[in-house]
């Protein structure tokens, strides 16, 4: 086990394409780090450099103590479990486990007491002796990490280890993996897309979007302080709404939508947001704090009323579309109450909970 | 066939539910299969008339005594075994076989992993230039070889005089001869075993180099523990199907040595051919060229199953 270290690390490939335009990144022992961020920004590309299967153009990436740059990647001591999961197809699943301890020449018995302890720990010890064709999706990616297991590496890799498989399972490996992580506290480098993957697995949370972070941080700090627009927008499920507005100070600072609707700033954040008075800004707010109106009497709650567009009730909870501004707007209220297309919806939205954007730089200020 | 059982398990199931599907599901099979037969029909017959018949006939003939009257069994058999200018044939049958394929599939791999580390345009390039032996008729570049092999006028011999050594008859001592013919051999079959490696090596997924890379395996683990492995069916196939074709060769023999010198370079078909057509002993001719069926119909066997077996295990 050990930290890993990432210093300017630059990822161009051939035609200029800068998949990884110079990032910085330090992961400590023990830590599980998941990179989240849409197709294409460069998470997989990342991976891969720490892996040492994608060489690196600039910058250093430092593995334990030493640079690791110029090591291939079975000196890197580091296990990696792939989206499709690579198993041997002519091996069986004992053998696709036991490969990288009998490369490294372990004992037999040594070899043995490893596949075994893993495969109990992945409950996987009936399926030793098939082949991976014989294996179901969700078997394959346990013999995948088996496979990660029993090397015992300095850092696991893990690059969309759950996307092939379906919705109900996915939920399921998700806790073994970590569940597993807290059995074995390997450092752990997991890419994913999914922003509730990111959210449930990691001790932190890297946000890439075209191959730069974003930000880095607890998965609640992310939620309740984006740094960026993007960050704000990718984290959370239904996305953050955004509305174009202006502060403006009538007796007391206040933000103003385009169609002049005025909503009070709360106290604590007057100071705050007082410098950016005039500028173009974005008031960014979650559908879970425009909800239906029970405890409106709160301080810094608003009430707008809201034209309902399209109802989804999802169980637990309900969503509402409507629109503020000519802007598509989604609310997030609770089950019980009442309502259907046309219908006027009125909604306290919580302006503790705001979040202020400033358009000449999209950070949340 | 996959698509194919789809549709006749669908297409009645749409249009005629109830106790009358099983019947017409089978009806409609059995006209497929039909149709399917009657579309075969002029290949079937081809290789009716081309092949099963001339084995039959050839094993029939090859029971028969010289005058074609008497049914003598495996009399003949007999008689070509104990017979040392024979048994020198097998010799020299197995050896050109054997070393040749040997020869061929080791060129064919290598070539096959150069062309798959030279990317971009240029592979197209070499790929074509490589297959063009495999693509001229067999006995026009063979007299092209035995003009090169010639002893006084050709390029080799010209060549190594230039470079100050002696003249080599490439065709005139038993060895030489034999080494000639094989090299001949590996030379016009090395390209197929190229063109069908580069395709399995092309169809090995990248990730599993990766996955043993990040395990630990080196570059010549890899080719051993993975390329190999998964290379595994195709080998054995192309083998088998160029021992079968390696075995049955006549042109090159033909051309470049005529068997000689001595007899040292025939094999079972030119072997064949002079004492089935040549002596005019047409049921020892049967009897030669059927030699080597038995053991080349086993093999196919065993390598097929194996083959295979290991299909359903893995893919
Ligand atoms: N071999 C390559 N040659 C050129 N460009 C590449 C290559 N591999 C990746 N890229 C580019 O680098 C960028 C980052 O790719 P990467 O695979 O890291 O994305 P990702 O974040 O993993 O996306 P996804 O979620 O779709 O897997 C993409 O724009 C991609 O087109
Ligand atoms: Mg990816």
């Amino acid at each position: 086990m050990a930290n890993v270290s990432i210093r300017k690390v630059v990822k161009a490939y051939e035609g200029d394409v800068q998949a990884v335009k110079g990032i910085d990144l330090e992961i400590i022992d023990h830590e599980f780090v998941v990179l989240v961020g849409p197709s294409g920004c460069g998470k997989s590309t990342t991976l891969r450099m720490i892996a040492g299967l994608e060489e690196i153009t600039a910058g250093e990436i430092w593995i334990g103590g030493d640079v690791v740059n110029d090591v291939p990647p079975r000196d890197r001591d580091i296990a990696m479990v792939f989206q499709n999961y690579a198993l041997y197809p002519h091996m069986s699943v004992f053998d696709n486990m036991a490969f990288g301890l009998k490369l490294r020449k372990f004992p037999k018995e040594e070899i043995k007491r490893r596949v075994d302890e893993a495969a109990t720990m992945l409950d996987i010890q009936m399926l030793l002796d098939r082949k991976p064709k014989a294996l179901s999706g969700g078997q394959r990616q346990r013999v995948a990490m088996g496979r990660a297991v029993v090397r015992n590496p300095k850092v696991f890799l893990f690059d969309e280890p759950l996307s092939n498989l379906d919705a109900k399972l996915r939920v399921q490996m998700r806790t073994e993996i970590k569940k597993l992580h807290q059995l074995v506290p390997t450092t752990t480098v997991y890419v994913t897309h999914d922003q509730i993957e990111a959210m449930t697995l990691a001790d932190r949370v890297v946000v890439m979007n075209h191959g730069v972070i974003e930000q880095v941080g607890a998965p609640q700090e992310l939620y309740h302080h984006p740094a960026t627009r993007f960050v704000a927008g990718f984290i959370g499920s239904p996305a953050m709404n955004f509305l174009p507005c202006q502060v403006v100070d009538d007796g007391g600072l206040k933000v103003q939508l385009a169609d002049g609707t005025k909503m009070a700033i709360p106290a604590a954040r007057v100071d705050r947001y007082g410098p950016y008075k005039g500028k173009k800004m974005t008031l960014g707010i979650r559908p879970e704090h425009m909800t239906e109106t029970h405890d409106s009497e709160k301080p810094g709650v608003q009430i707008m009323n809201a034209k309902v567009d399209v109802v989804e009730p999802m169980g637990m909870e309900t969503l509402v579309h409507h629109f503020v501004d000519g802007v598509a707007v989604c609310s997030r209220i609770d089950p019980n109450v009442h309502t259907g297309p046309g219908e006027i919806l009125p909604l306290a939205i919580d302006m503790n909970n705001m979040h202020l954007i400033e358009d000449a730089t999209n950070r949340v200020v | 066939m996959a698509d194919g059982s789809t549709m006749v398990v669908g297409a009645p199931a749409a249009t005629s539910p109830g106790p009358r599907q099983a019947g017409s599901m089978k009806q409609l099979a059995r006209r497929r299969s039909l149709a399917a037969l009657a579309l075969c029909s002029p290949l079937i017959l081809l290789i009716v008339c081309l092949k099963i018949y001339p084995t039959f006939y050839a094993v029939f003939l090859s029971m028969l005594d010289r005058k074609m009257n008497n049914f003598v069994g495996f009399d003949n058999f007999a008689f070509m075994i104990s017979r040392p200018s024979f048994q020198l044939v097998i010799f020299q049958s197995v050896l050109f076989a054997v070393t040749a394929v040997i020869l061929k599939a080791f060129l064919g791999f290598v070539l096959a992993h150069l062309m798959h580390n030279i990317r971009g345009r240029n592979e197209r390039v070499w790929r074509g230039l490589l297959l063009v032996p495999w693509v001229i008729p067999l006995s026009l570049s063979t007299l092209t070889w035995w003009w090169l092999f010639d002893p006084s006028y050709s390029a080799f011999n010209w060549t190594l005089n230039m470079l100050g050594f002696e003249d080599i008859a490439f065709l005139g001592t038993v060895w030489n001869a034999r080494l000639s013919v094989i090299a001949v051999n590996v030379w016009f079959g090395a390209p197929f075993f190229m063109i069908m490696y580069l395709a399995a090596l092309k169809s090995v997924p990248e990730q599993l180099y990766e996955a043993a890379s990040i395990d630990g395996a080196t570059a010549v683990q890899r080719l051993f523990f993975i390329t190999i492995p998964m290379m595994r069916n195709i080998i054995l196939i192309t083998v088998l199907y160029s021992l079968i074709v390696t075995f049955a060769d006549f042109d090159i023999v033909r051309i470049l040595t005529n068997g000689g010198p001595q007899d040292g370079t025939h094999l079972f078909a030119t072997y064949a051919f002079v004492v089935g057509i040549q002596s005019g002993n047409i049921p020892r001719g049967a009897t030669v060229s059927l030699f080597m069926f038995p053991i080349l119909a086993a093999l196919a066997f065993f390598v097929l199953r194996d083959v295979m077996k290991r299909n359903k295990e893995m893919a």
